[in-house]
């Protein structure tokens, strides 16, 4: 295991922005005095005329972003999670959802990995928050890869979309040629017969742990990586219900509002199987390293095994 | 400015009020009080001052307009609809169910540059079209429209503070300082003032008017398109409910429609003032 290669998110976000800025003209990004820690500083070093730092104002930043776009610009408003999404979720709501405007928000420091920060920093709500604006688009990249691809597919996309990166570097998992990001499209990482395990986020590599181990006692779990949150790959969620009778979600969030949330709502109405949630427990999360705390609140592959045997008994 | 201009403008205003009175009556709802304390700056602004073209809404290098007040929308309705970005018959389906005419403004109707009504949001959204002006060296301007009570709103310091720091230069606030808000005077309720002094220590250039008068409404838009580097602010005294003797300085028009009786008293003081206009 020496040899994994490890990378946050967030390193992908700022490297992405960089990168596909002399393609995309209109791309601008926008921060609000956390550049250094959004990574966006990265994208301000190679092109400083198309970086505007709002200060600590994520509510007057999502406004910008919104006129910005009227005009034709593609702005990436980037700040901590808790502060685009929570902070600023009215703004988000009736400056950029509601006249449906061509904004990227780049969330960054998302879920309890933010660490010794603590709980005020610990977004576990803002999938729940997004999902609920209409027009919204969510994606949960899983590796820099994938958060790569993800930023590429937003600037393509015509309309509001929400990504999610996190601080602590991950497993590169998507480093094969095959690797292809669809927006909306869900990805059989491993197929499998007796479960299905919906991870999004930096539980996808824990899931696939869990199905290893879950292999050598004879379950065979379907591991499903789900980037885009919304809209969500009903159709792969309703067809893995039909296929293996049961599914675990797993999240780096709360286990309401999110990934579970949608998809237990998702298979309720086409295929009712039982749904076992695994994420932040309605709870604050508090100070410590982020490995840490990812284990001590579940979001590991041991829980995914114990969470996943006890799914195929309800079947 | 011209005497001659100036009579039209009134003319053109006293119809913008009565659009406000006729939308908000059909409605049976809406806030006319700031709407008619707002009407004679909006009127001035489409028909003597913004380069904007009804038959080419979208035309990138137009000027816009963010009424950040959005419950003030009947107004805004009122003025576009006699531009001819819609029919004036529109007017009457203001609030109803199918009706291109939102309860507050939507960035899906014609003429309508950005969508508002949550205090605060459009000085922001105004700020970020500014911003795309400058990147783009563009020489729209951008106006943004707000209560008094409205700068209550934390947001709008945000952005008063961005506005000023980006020497945005193309974008000019309105305060629309009628003095009341829905639960009372703004004196009463949470004062925002000094406003001037508010503004001025934030960087902007404040220019102060009285805003039923459109000498003073002329003269501070000319003086702001001299402004370079910092953004401009016109604090216009106003009166809310201005032009229907009932509805003057009374906060209970702030959000009320009125009743039949009231409408036909509202359109005879009105219809006066337009016939000694055209006299």
């Amino acid at each position: 295991m020496a040899d994994v290669i490890k990378k946050a998110t967030r390193d992908s976000y700022g490297e992405s922005l960089r990168d596909l800025a002399e393609e995309y003209k209109n791309l601008v990004v926008l921060d609000a005095d956390l550049a250094g820690a959004t990574r966006t500083s990265i994208f301000k070093k190679a092109y400083p005329e198309r970086f505007f730092d709002c200060g600590i104002a994520e509510a007057n930043m999502m406004g910008i972003a919104a006129g910005l776009a009227t005009c034709g610009k593609i702005p990436f408003a980037s700040s901590f999670a808790m502060f685009a999404a929570g902070r600023a979720f009215e703004i988000v709501r009736n400056s950029i959802g509601y006249p449906h405007l061509n904004v990227k928000i780049g969330a960054t420091h998302a879920g309890i990995s933010v660490g010794e920060d603590g709980a005020t920093h610990q977004c576990n709500e803002d999938i729940a928050l997004m999902r609920t604006i209409p027009g919204m688009t969510i994606i949960n990249p899983c590796d820099d890869v994938e958060a790569k691809a993800a930023v590429k597919a937003a600037l393509d996309f015509e309309g509001p979309v929400y990504m999610r990166f996190g601080r602590l570097a991950v497993p590169i998992i998507n480093d094969k040629e095959s690797y292809k990001f669809e927006l909306g499209k869900g990805i059989v990482m491993k197929d499998g017969n007796d479960i299905t395990i919906v991870a999004t986020g930096l539980m996808v590599n824990e899931a696939l742990e869990a199905a290893k181990i879950l292999e050598t006692e004879g379950i065979s779990a379907r591991v499903v990586n789900i980037h885009t949150i919304k809209p969500l790959d009903k159709e792969l969620i309703c067809k893995c219900a039909k296929e293996t009778g049961a599914i675990v979600t797993a999240e780096e969030h709360s286990i309401i509002g999110g990934l579970g949330s949608a998809v237990a709502e998702t298979v309720t109405e086409c295929c009712p199987v039982p749904v076992i949630k695994i994420g932040v427990n309605d709870v604050y999360g508090h100070s410590g390293s982020a490995v840490d705390l990812l284990k001590e609140f579940g979001l590991s592959a041991e829980n995914i095994v114990n969470k996943t045997k006890e799914a195929v008994k309800l079947k | 400015m011209d005497v001659s201009i100036k009579k039209d403008l009134q003319k053109k205003a006293c119809k913008v009020r009565m659009g406000v009175i006729e939308s908000t009556y059909n409605a049976k709802s809406g806030h006319p009080g700031g709407s008619l304390s707002i009407s004679d700056t909006l009127t001035y602004l489409y028909y003597n001052k913004m380069n904007v073209d009804p038959n080419d809404p979208e035309n990138p290098d137009r000027d816009r307009l963010v009424l950040s007040k959005g419950h003030t929308a009947p107004a805004l309705y009122a003025v576009l609809a006699q531009k001819g970005y819609f029919s004036e018959n529109e007017l009457k389906s203001l609030r109803h169910i199918g009706s291109m005419l939102q309860g507050h403004p939507c960035i899906h109707t014609n003429g309508i540059d950005m969508s508002s009504g949550s205090l605060g949001q459009g000085i922001s959204a105004a700020c970020g079209m500014a911003l795309a002006g400058k990147i783009d060296n563009k020489s729209y301007k951008v106006y943004t429209i707000l209560g008094d009570g409205e700068i209550q709103e934390g947001q709008v310091w945000e952005a008063a503070m961005f506005a000023a720091h980006y020497k945005l230069d193309n974008l000019v606030a309105v305060v629309d300082n009628n003095g009341l808000q829905i639960d009372g005077s703004i004196n009463e309720v949470c004062s925002p003032e000094p406003i001037t002094d508010k503004f001025a220590s934030f960087g902007w250039h404040v220019i102060t008017i009285d805003g039923h008068n459109f000498d003073d409404i002329d003269r501070a838009f000319i003086e702001a398109d001299t402004i370079i580097d910092k953004p401009v602010v016109i604090i216009q005294k106003s009166v809310k409910g201005k032009g229907v003797s009932f509805m003057e300085n009374q906060v209970d028009w702030h959000g009320k429609a009125p009743n039949k009786e009231q409408y036909e008293q509202a359109m005879a003081e009105l219809n006066a003032q337009l016939k000694e206009l055209e006299e």
